[in-house]
């Protein structure tokens, strides 16, 4: 078959086209012919299909995601926001810090290393274009039941791949989660976070203005990877020479990211580019319609210029190609040598393939011929938008009638009894320690890392000299979530405010990640419509508006969805990192006080899970003033000095936080379960807005002040001393039978 | 005059600003040395940082022991100078033949991170003089194929010749520390020629320099005996 070129297109105005192979609905299709007065090009379509997919343009969920922008709280700390690679925050004395999360769980359940290690290849080149240079990651993971056969399969390459590429560029891996459900057990949730720092004066955007301004492609060559859909129309439209089949998921090649990312970062030093976007998912058709469409609006490319791994690539492969490691930038024609020369310091292959123009379309030609002539924001931003129908799902209200109520699911009521469900609880798989796999990342890279694994937050230093630094804690329960998809996704915020705060940090921003089902079923779409929502309200409430994120769809196995699972990093800043405080109890002595009110809310919790098998009832409730108050005085103490640990409560509650702060530190604690109180209940439950602290004895008086002036419930609970988990009255477990039972529980599943 | 000790960045090379902000720390001028550029911009002393030079293509440290900057590293080690390979760095000066024996996969087959516990076997080296011999530290140490290996004729020489610097060591808990992490012979860590000038450790002393962000300040130690050396030679 010849070329499908524009002047082909217009005289065989009936020529058939794949458009229902390459994913696009019989009216999506007839759009695309009204918007160019034709019939599309084969290069125009498969560019229209990939822009105009769930994955690229939102087209089921942006009516949701709205909100975000709608019920925005006011915050000076915000400097570029939703729309660009990723959201830009103001932490201070000149720098600005820029984080997004984003899923990469199709492609890690079909090939686990590559997807995983793509997923931080790509995470990684969105906040390096913002100008930033990368500082971290993070990888909230989720995985089916630990003991099943197909987590041996899923689990180890997707760890090997989280490693082996971000360990190999250098960034260390500081936090993220690792949960265990059957739900996931034919969809894990592979979503990885960065975050990177400039100077105010280096934010940059993806877009292309200024006719006669140079368009260059570098990084590695365009290969014939990560097409997917296309590989359709590619097989139509070639002889049978060519290899017909190429994975679907990309490689990565971390070491061509690396000089990527040092290359990207000289060239920024230099002042050299106007505008810059990453090679991403829909590749080069992506790029060159959003940098158009968001610039002026017109851009010639001259795909003949392209560097290629495989020149057998069809001019349609070539722009739906998803090969790594590739950038785009916009550069003036008096830098462009200055740019080529630094590509070469890096081994780093550039080239100029095309440049802005006055026009308003995006042209692009293959041999000379025209392929492509398309207004590019047609493409970019004006994709299809869909009101899904949604409706409360009919089983809900049994779901949470079934509430564990004492009467229903047989609660402990001995000290024998409460120390084996608190043993239980620690050896499972979710909340025992998870050293098997994040001692395979580099935690230490960059030297900055102040708090990482193990810790609440993950915590660096951006600054050597004043020692401000950041932190980021991703959270997301996907059990809470599905008993009430709105509370879920609060509780999600909450827990990482709290996070956050903890560690002494000033809660400033919100990045997420919403992993849900199909949107085509109305149960799902109802999920997705209250954890928007609700997640849109707390972040109004706690003044962190969201700066950016990422929806992941369709992570179903037949009719049957994931929990809803909204997934969410906050960011928080704090001026001097050595006033951090982390959760392991190091001095004897210390007083133990619990902070925030305890209610009987099993709901969704580990021990309901763990204990029970159950999932019924309602998640705990929130409350985002009490909240933002636990927050405020986590950090003065945390900045007075007043605390020296702190543990949010949450999977597991008390007995959870304790038995994990008991260990990190090595010392033991004596616990009193003050009067009136269950004990069951005060070990168990999740109630959220709560936090254990422990206290210097000098500090008491002053701590407990502030607490009562501020309003803050504040319980002494007991006091850091010995060598063992000393709940009086009820039972004691020494830390060895602890460490025990919470270590070695992954490696012995999986290893 | 400042003492001025260079940090070879290789394309690929990750702890290279770690390792300079260690020279820094113990009070000597960090130099960036450049991989295509074979001047050496006076320094007194070289550092091989950590990292995955040349994406460990072909080999851990293969390719880089080829390029330019270490043509005069190898010089200059033959007649003295104070090398220091770190993880990386030690697998280059194993591909230079500037030290003995190679560094091959972790016998976990993963890549492991964690705070290691070691004992200096050698304090007379150009890089431990600050050290004494048998005491205890405890180092990061992070790398996917940090195994030493040789054969028994090559390790019972560097015994016979105390060229062992650095022995992971055995008893106790991983968690704590203790065990040898990657399955090298003998559990050596780290080793040094025959002259004591240079010398490659698979743990990254360059992230125990400060109490915020490692796990001890004892790293430093590598860093101020250059230094010290240097001074007073």
């Amino acid at each position: 078959m010849s070329l499908d070129t524009v002047k082909n297109a217009e005289q065989t105005p009936d020529a058939a086209q794949p458009w229902a192979e390459l994913g696009l609905k019989e009216d999506e299709y007839a759009r695309i012919r009204e918007i160019l007065g034709r019939r599309p090009t084969g290069a125009e379509l498969a560019m229209y299909s990939v822009m105009w997919s769930e994955h690229c343009s939102y087209k089921s969920s942006k009516v949701h995601l709205k909100q975000f922008g709608e019920k925005k709280p006011d915050s000076d700390a915000m400097l570029v926001g939703i729309g660009e690679n990723a959201g830009v925050v103001d932490v201070g004395q000149g720098y600005a810090v820029t984080f997004k999360v984003e899923s990469h769980n199709h492609p890690s359940y079909i090939e686990p290393y590559q997807g995983a290690a793509t997923g931080i290849g790509g995470i990684v080149r969105d906040i390096l274009a913002m100008g930033a240079r990368p500082v971290a990651v993070m990888d909230p993971l989720r995985f089916g039941a630990a003991d099943h056969p197909d987590t041996r399969r899923v689990l180890p390459g997707i760890v090997a791949g989280i490693g082996g590429y971000g360990n190999c560029l250098g960034l260390p891996n500081i936090g993220g989660e690792v949960v265990f459900d059957s739900c996931y057990q034919g969809n894990p949730l592979v979503n990885a976070l960065c975050v990177g720092v400039m100077k105010h004066e280096d934010i940059h955007l993806a877009q292309a203005s200024g006719a006669g301004n140079k368009v260059i492609l570098y990084g590695a060559r365009t290969g014939g990877d990560g097409i997917g859909g296309v590989s359709v129309l590619a097989s139509e439209t070639f002889d049978d020479t060519k290899p017909t089949k190429r994975p679907a998921v990309q490689v990565g090649d971390p070491f061509q990211e690396k000089l990527l990312i040092e290359c990207t970062l000289e060239i920024f030093r230099e002042k050299l580019v106007k505008g810059i976007q990453d090679l991403g998912g829909a590749g080069l058709s992506c790029a060159t319609s959003e940098l158009a469409s968001a610039g002026s609006g017109g851009m010639r490319i001259d795909l003949d210029t392209v560097h290629l791994r495989d020149h057998t690539l069809s001019p349609e492969e070539i722009l739906m190609s998803e090969s790594q490691e590739r950038m785009c930038a916009i550069v003036e024609p008096d830098k462009v040598a200055r740019f080529l020369e630094i590509c070469e310091k890096w081994d780093v292959i550039a080239n100029v393939i095309g440049e802005v123009t006055d026009g308003e379309r995006l042209e692009i030609f293959w041999h000379g011929e025209l392929v492509v002539d398309v207004p590019p924001r047609t493409v970019a931003h004006e994709g299809p938008t869909y009101q899904r129908p949604y409706a409360r799902p009919s089983w809900q209200d049994a779901l949470q009638a079934d509430a564990p109520t004492a009467e229903r699911l047989a609660r402990p009521t001995t000290g024998e009894g409460l120390k084996a469900d608190l043993l239980k609880v620690a050896s499972h798989p979710n909340q025992a320690s998870k050293s098997w796999i994040t001692d395979q990342y580099d935690r230490y890279v960059l030297g900055n890392t102040v708090l990482s694994h193990g810790e609440d937050s993950g915590m660096i230093r951006i600054d050597d000299e004043t020692n401000l630094g950041v932190s980021v804690a991703t959270d997301g329960n996907g059990r809470y979530a599905k008993l009430d998809p709105y509370t879920g996704a609060q509780l999600a915020l909450a827990e990482a405010y709290r996070n956050v705060a903890a560690g002494g940090a000033k809660p400033l921003a919100v990045s997420d990640c919403l992993n849900f089902g199909s949107p085509e079923d109305p149960d799902v779409m109802w999920q997705f419509a209250e954890a928007t929502r609700g997640l849109a309200d707390a972040c109004l409430v706690l003044g962190t508006p969201v700066t950016g994120g990422n929806v992941s769809l369709y992570n179903q196995t037949g009719e049957v969805a994931i929990h809803p699972t909204p997934v969410v990093a906050v960011l928080g800043v704090i001026d001097d990192v050595t006033r951090r405080t982390p959760v392991a109890f190091a001095e004897e002595g210390q007083l133990l006080y619990l902070l925030g009110d305890t209610a009987d809310e099993l709901g969704g919790s580990a021990w309901s899970q763990v204990v029970h098998d159950h999932l019924g009832g309602l998640p705990p409730k929130v409350d985002l003033e009490r909240e933002r108050l636990l927050g405020e005085i986590l950090i003065s103490a945390s900045r007075d000095g007043m605390i020296d640990a702190a543990h949010d409560l949450s999977d597991g509650g008390l007995g959870q936080a304790l038995v994990e702060s008991c260990l990190k530190g090595g010392h033991g604690a004596r616990i009193v379960v003050p009067e009136g109180t269950d004990p069951f209940v005060f070990l168990f439950s999740e109630s959220a807005g709560r936090a254990v602290v422990a206290v210097p004895r000098s500090e008491e008086l002053r701590f407990n002040d502030m607490c009562t002036a501020r309003g803050l419930p504040a319980t002494r609970i007991g006091v850091v001393d010995g060598d063992a988990l000393d709940v009086q009255g009820q039972f004691t477990v020494s830390l060895a039978e602890l460490k025990d039972a919470h270590t070695g529980v992954i490696e012995a599943l999986l290893a | 005059m400042t003492t001025r000790i260079g940090v070879v960045t290789f394309p690929g090379s990750l702890d290279d600003r770690d390792a300079q902000r260690a020279v820094r720390l113990a009070g000597a001028e960090p130099v960036a040395l450049w991989h295509r550029d074979k001047d050496l911009h006076q320094v007194d002393a070289v550092v091989l940082p950590g990292g995955f030079s040349y994406g460990d293509y072909l080999r851990c440290g293969a390719i880089s022991r080829f390029s330019p900057v270490m043509e005069t590293v190898i010089e200059q080690a033959k007649l003295g100078m104070p090398v220091l390979g770190i993880c990386n760095g030690f697998q280059v000066l194993c591909e230079s033949h500037l030290l003995p024996g190679a560094l091959t996969r972790n016998d976990s087959l993963h890549f492991v991170c964690r705070d290691q516990k070691l004992r200096i076997e050698n304090a007379e080296t150009a890089w431990t003089g600050d050290y004494s011999a048998g005491q205890e530290i405890v180092v990061p140490l992070k790398n996917g194929e940090g195994r030493f290996v040789a054969d028994a004729h090559v390790l019972d020489e560097l015994e016979a010749e105390g060229r062992v610097v650095a022995r992971y060591l055995a008893g106790g808990n991983a968690a704590d520390g203790y065990g040898n992490p990657n399955g090298s012979y003998r559990d050596i860590a780290g080793i040094t020629n025959a002259a004591g000038n240079v010398v490659g450790l698979m743990p990254h002393p360059e992230h125990a320099v400060e109490p915020l962000t490692g796990p001890t300040t004892e790293g430093l130690g590598f860093f101020t005996s250059v230094l010290k050396q240097l001074v007073n030679a």
